[in-house]
């Protein structure tokens, strides 16, 4: 329960699907938040989201806002930004 | 003066050639062997805005050489100089078209996904326009060094360019292929 | 595609409507003069607060398929008012009516329009009024422009409400899409920073809605909230409109109270309940279910339903399988079409759904999915579209992903009997020789009544698994 609700604060990684490619730099700078699919586009990691939250928002952790905000200014087609609920 | 003017333009020349190939190599989202993908954009950023570095050293040493007679004006408008103006004035284009590609580079998150590419393929023309303005403009232009140079960067410009166009190019390409191409059975 | 106008199902509205239609009361193609003398003029000018209350009273759900409640929508939209991006220009929110209809199967909204356009266009109007809206647009197919063109033309309160002919595409309809339509000329979904109501088309509050919606809205105005809640169950007031295909004696459009029983519906279109498989409600973001028990209802968990099963109606889509159609094969045709009809702009959507009508093709035309083994194969198939399903919802910049998920799952639920045969190579959806829907008949029947062969079958595979 305590995990859920620190889930609800956190900051979370919002990805804009029109514009993602899959480059795949945001899984280098966040490996344990994300992982890549089938064809490459950013995957939330296993026990990251809850069964039926929302793929398009990963909730971060606090040690990981740094790399987030790296995240969004290196992706290559401008597809993150980082929203605070 | 003369002399570092001459060899700042040069180094530039280099930078510039070896920021083309990172920028290729960015845009295919692949690693360079050890060197993750986040590490080759900040790599071709970081080379690129050390080319514009010795750039401005370039140009400023020759505004301050005697001998070079290059103006203020030349060196954002082209072709009205006094040496050799047609190569000049190529360098100039070439200045500004890094210049527009540059500060949009820099302001990407600013200006906007759409506007930055349109402006950053420009890419594609400033560098051919730099490296006809350094063998075109410098006395050492056709001189042994600057020639081999030349042809060794332009074979791997243009090689990068041909792998641009191909088919493998995006490391995501061949995950994609299949579902890519959907055709109705 | 006009349908003929439908009966209401007679025991569920008192009058004046009893056993009559609410929407079509004004007859088929209804012009002004009728329309005014079936409904009555339009209340005049009523502060915002009048027909918020009526809205917000009335349970009204949008009939487009989303089904959000249209009072909390309309005060969304009434209260983001104020900051327009362009200062010197009207800042009134704008108001769409959403009459794309990009659902194939779906016409009630046409029909809407060619028989009471009026009503959309009085709905419209009123929530104009109550609002300062700056901007009106009704949006919908080529198919139905003239017959608004001319409903427009007739009434000189209607001469700032703009017409746009909507393409011809599934995604077209989706409300974002819709907005950037209007502003940029591309059907595409947009990835929202702020909700359509706070801000949307051109940075002023928008409030989009199916027609039907607006139409719903007109009567309300005029007859309030007890009125349209006289209709319908407590869960689910009101009547809507169903558009009933698929293999029945003819299409029609059908006007149906709120929890409504599925059966009670087919039952008035003068189907019977042997002569139905399955059903499709919804439409192709919807879901597969048999037919008995089945309550056509918003709300899931309506007390007072009895034992029925809610199903969501979404855009009122009535698609009925024969005995004898194969489901399986059915739906596989239906992800096809979906995954031709992506917008291609998300990566999950634009590659997931294709591989997801790949399998779906293989498991409808009896393929065991590869060289593998017998068993490993036949799970293999079923895990796959699992696999693909979790990739492929909920990563998109709409939910086209996720419908299409939704199909294919209750597809797996509904026809779960026909998946061992069709991993064994064979089809038993029914008579001997008869075609399943869209795919050549294998072999004759392997001497078991109802039983074929599906074209993907392995040679030398033996019967049932």
């Amino acid at each position: 329960m305590s995990k859920d609700s620190g889930r609800d604060r956190a900051t979370r990684l919002h990805i804009d699907w029109t514009r993602c490619d899959g480059r795949g730099l945001c899984a280098e700078l966040l490996p344990e938040a994300l992982s890549r699919d089938d064809w490459g586009f950013p995957l939330a990691a296993p026990g990251r989201l809850a069964v039926d939250a929302d793929k398009s928002n990963v909730p971060l952790k606090h040690s990981e806002l740094g790399a987030a905000a790296d995240a969004v200014k290196l992706c290559p087609v401008l597809a993150l930004r980082l929203t605070r609920p | 003066m003369w002399a570092f003017g001459r060899a700042s333009g040069f180094a530039s020349m280099l930078l510039l050639s070896a920021s083309v190939l990172l920028g290729i190599l960015t845009r295919s989202g692949r690693p360079l062997v050890r060197l993750p993908r986040v590490s080759v954009s900040l790599l071709h950023r970081n080379v690129s805005l050390m080319a514009v570095v010795f750039l401005i050293f370039h140009v400023g040493a020759l505004l301050l050489d005697s001998y070079a007679h290059l103006g203020l004006t030349d060196v954002f408008v082209p072709f009205l100089g006094s040496y050799r103006p047609f190569w000049q004035g190529l360098g100039t284009v070439a200045l500004d078209l890094l210049a527009a590609v540059v500060v949009t580079g820099l302001l990407r998150h600013r200006i906007g996904q759409r506007t930055f590419k349109l402006v950053h393929w420009l890419s594609y023309a400033m560098w051919p326009v730099a490296i006809a303005h350094s063998v075109g403009n410098g006395t050492d232009g056709t001189s042994a060094p600057v020639v081999a140079a030349v042809v060794v960067v332009s074979v791997a410009v243009v090689a990068a360019v041909a792998w641009r166009l191909s088919a493998g190019f995006l490391e995501t390409a061949r995950l994609r292929q299949l579902h890519g191409q959907w055709r109705r059975p | 595609m006009t349908a003929a106008v439908g009966q209401l199902w007679p025991a569920a509205v008192r009058e004046p409507w009893d056993g009559g239609s609410r929407l079509f009361a004004a007859g088929d193609r209804a012009g002004y003069a009728g329309h005014l003398a079936a409904y009555g003029p339009l209340p005049g000018h009523e502060p915002l607060g009048t027909l918020l209350a009526q809205l917000q009273a009335s349970g009204l759900t949008g009939r487009g398929g989303a089904a959000f409640p249209a009072g909390p929508k309309l005060a969304a939209v009434a209260q983001a008012g104020g900051t327009a991006r362009y200062a010197t220009r009207p800042s009134g929110p704008v108001l769409i009516a959403n009459g794309a209809e990009g659902e194939p199967l779906s016409f009630k909204d046409a029909t809407l329009l060619h028989n009471a356009p009026h009503l959309v266009i009085d709905g419209l109007l009123a929530t104009a009024q109550s609002v300062a809206a700056s901007a009106i647009y009704i949006y919908t197919a080529a198919g139905n422009l003239d017959a608004v063109a001319a409903a427009l033309t007739e009434r000189p309160d209607a001469a700032g409400v703009i017409l746009v002919e909507s393409p011809d595409a599934f995604v077209a309809g989706q409300a974002s899409a819709a907005v950037n339509f209007l502003e940029t000329g591309r059907a595409l979904p947009v990835d929202l920073r702020r909700r359509l109501a706070d801000s949307g088309f051109k940075g002023l509050p928008t409030l989009v809605q199916n027609v039907e919606t607006w139409a719903q809205v007109a009567l309300i105005a005029r007859y309030g909230a007890d009125w349209f809640r006289a209709a319908g169950v407590a869960g689910d007031p009101g009547t809507r409109l169903v558009s009933l295909s698929g293999d029945v004696p003819a299409q029609q459009v059908l006007e149906v109270p709120g929890g409504a029983l599925l059966t009670d519906v087919l039952a008035t279109a003068g189907i019977r309940h042997d002569a139905v498989a399955a059903v499709l409600v919804g439409g192709f973001h919807g879901r597969w279910v048999r037919p008995e028990g089945v309550v056509l209802s918003v709300n899931d968990g309506t007390a007072g339903l009895g034992a029925g099963l809610a199903v969501r109606p979404g855009a009122g889509v009535l698609h009925v399988l024969a005995p004898g159609r194969c489901g399986l094969a059915a739906t596989a045709d239906m992800v096809d079409y979906l995954a031709g009809q992506s917008a291609r702009q998300c990566g999950p959507c634009m590659f997931g759904l294709p591989a997801l009508a790949d399998v779906m093709r293989r498991l409808a035309s009896g393929g065991s999915g590869g060289a593998a083994g017998r068993g490993a194969g036949a799970r293999g198939l079923v895990d796959e579209v699992g696999r693909l399903s979790r990739l492929v919802s909920g990563r998109g910049a709409c939910h086209h992903p996720d419908g299409t998920v939704r199909l294919i799952a209750s597809a797996l639920e509904t026809f779960a009997d026909d998946i061992p045969w069709h991993l064994a190579g064979q089809c038993n959806s029914g008579h001997a020789g008869h075609a399943a829907v869209g795919h050549p008949v294998g072999n004759a029947a392997v001497g078991r009544p109802g039983v074929r062969d599906l074209p993907g079958r392995a040679r030398g595979e033996g019967g049932r698994r």
